[in-house]
């Protein structure tokens, strides 16, 4: 795992570069908005970025939350697969089939997407037993929350010479995005100030509930009128193969770099959690006068 | 629409932007790892 990381680091590195490349030398001047439109090739790589890692906290979030019991696991385990069936099926009914092409969604996109949801649930669930789901949810939350501040400062400076405006009030896409971004603010907040005992499950509860707003942000520009440009990729939209190559290389690249930045937070996080139960235990043994590795029992301790 | 000039220097910005909000935070992810390692081996315990 030692050798794992510097290798994973230098394809990362060698990633963003090319990437870089591509963004800046490569790709095609977009016909109207000129050079300025290359912002994308970080704006919506970040965006996906962070709504994977926010689906991922999601999932982990409602893991830990069904792990206090057997009967919970299971039932969750039952809803998710329910969910899964359900979701797949609901796509291919005639009528929201023909909802979906007429948004230029395609069904089995849609399907797809769905279907993530269980395979994720139990991916995560193999991979992360136990309080290291805990873990998980703070680490995909955090660097959640830096992807999508990318997003929020991107996007300003790509509408001020785009729109002539840094803002558009009232537009569901951009309000919605800050108002996940607010979310996991506060669901970091708590986690770092409070003390409680209940602290994991109530971030976990407010994890599920925030990510309730990614499907409204990401769905948004299907059904609403909104300032915010219609999606270029499965909502009907056109690209030039060598701009969808650009940011799908991009999106690769920023995919590894949020991978990287994950596994140290997550060590760090271990770490964190190491010294807290060295200080505890020193704590304890301080207030009891017991060495550590004493085996008296607490009835013949000094008191 | 602005001019290609102007233009530019909005996308400079953006790309800058991005790696400055990155290196801030992995850069409080390193202070944050050397005070941890730091404070298990004051404990006596050797780190990760």
């Amino acid at each position: 795992m030692k050798r794992l990381f510097p290798i994973l680091s230098a394809i990362t590195a060698a990633l963003l570069a090319y990437a870089l490349y591509q963004a800046l030398v490569v790709a095609p001047t977009d016909a109207q908005q000129g050079d300025v439109y290359r912002i994308i090739y970080y704006h919506v790589p970040s965006a996906w970025t962070a709504f994977l890692l926010f689906f991922i906290n999601f999932i982990a979030s409602i893991q830990y939350l069904a792990s206090g019991k057997d009967s919970s696991r299971r039932a969750a385990k039952w809803i998710v697969i329910a969910v899964g069936v359900l979701g797949v099926v609901v796509t291919f009914l005639p009528q929201v089939k023909a909802q979906l092409v007429s948004t230029g969604m395609r069904p089995s996109a849609m399907a797809t997407t769905v279907l993530c949801i269980p395979a994720f649930y139990f991916l995560v669930g193999w991979l992360f037993p136990g309080d290291r789901l805990d873990v998980l949810a703070l680490t995909t939350a955090e660097v959640g929350v830096v992807f999508c501040t990318i997003v929020l400062v991107t996007g300003p400076i790509w509408a001020k010479p785009v729109w002539g405006i840094w803002w558009a009030p009232g537009d569901i896409r951009l309000t919605s995005t800050l108002v996940l971004w607010l979310i996991y603010v506060s669901y970091l907040i708590l986690r770092r100030f409070s003390n409680s005992a209940q602290t994991q499950m109530l971030a976990a509860a407010l994890a599920v509930f925030g990510a309730l707003d990614v499907p409204l942000v990401y769905f948004s520009i299907w059904f609403f009128r909104t300032q915010h440009p219609q999606p270029v990729i499965g909502g009907g939209g056109s690209m030039d193969p060598r701009m969808l190559h650009t940011l799908l290389i991009s999106w690769m690249a920023f995919l590894c770099f949020a991978f990287l930045v994950c596994w140290s937070r997550f060590r760090l996080e271990l770490l964190h959690r190491e010294v807290e139960a060295v200080h505890a235990m020193k704590s304890l043994v301080g207030k009891d006068r017991v060495p550590v590795g004493t085996s008296l029992p607490l009835s013949r301790r000094p008191q | 629409m602005t001019t290609t000039t102007n233009a530019l220097k909005f996308l400079y910005a953006a790309y800058i932007a991005t790696w400055a909000i990155h290196a801030f935070y992995i850069s409080t992810l390193v202070r944050r790892f050397s005070r941890l390692r730091r404070e298990l081996k004051e404990s006596g315990k050797p780190a990760l």
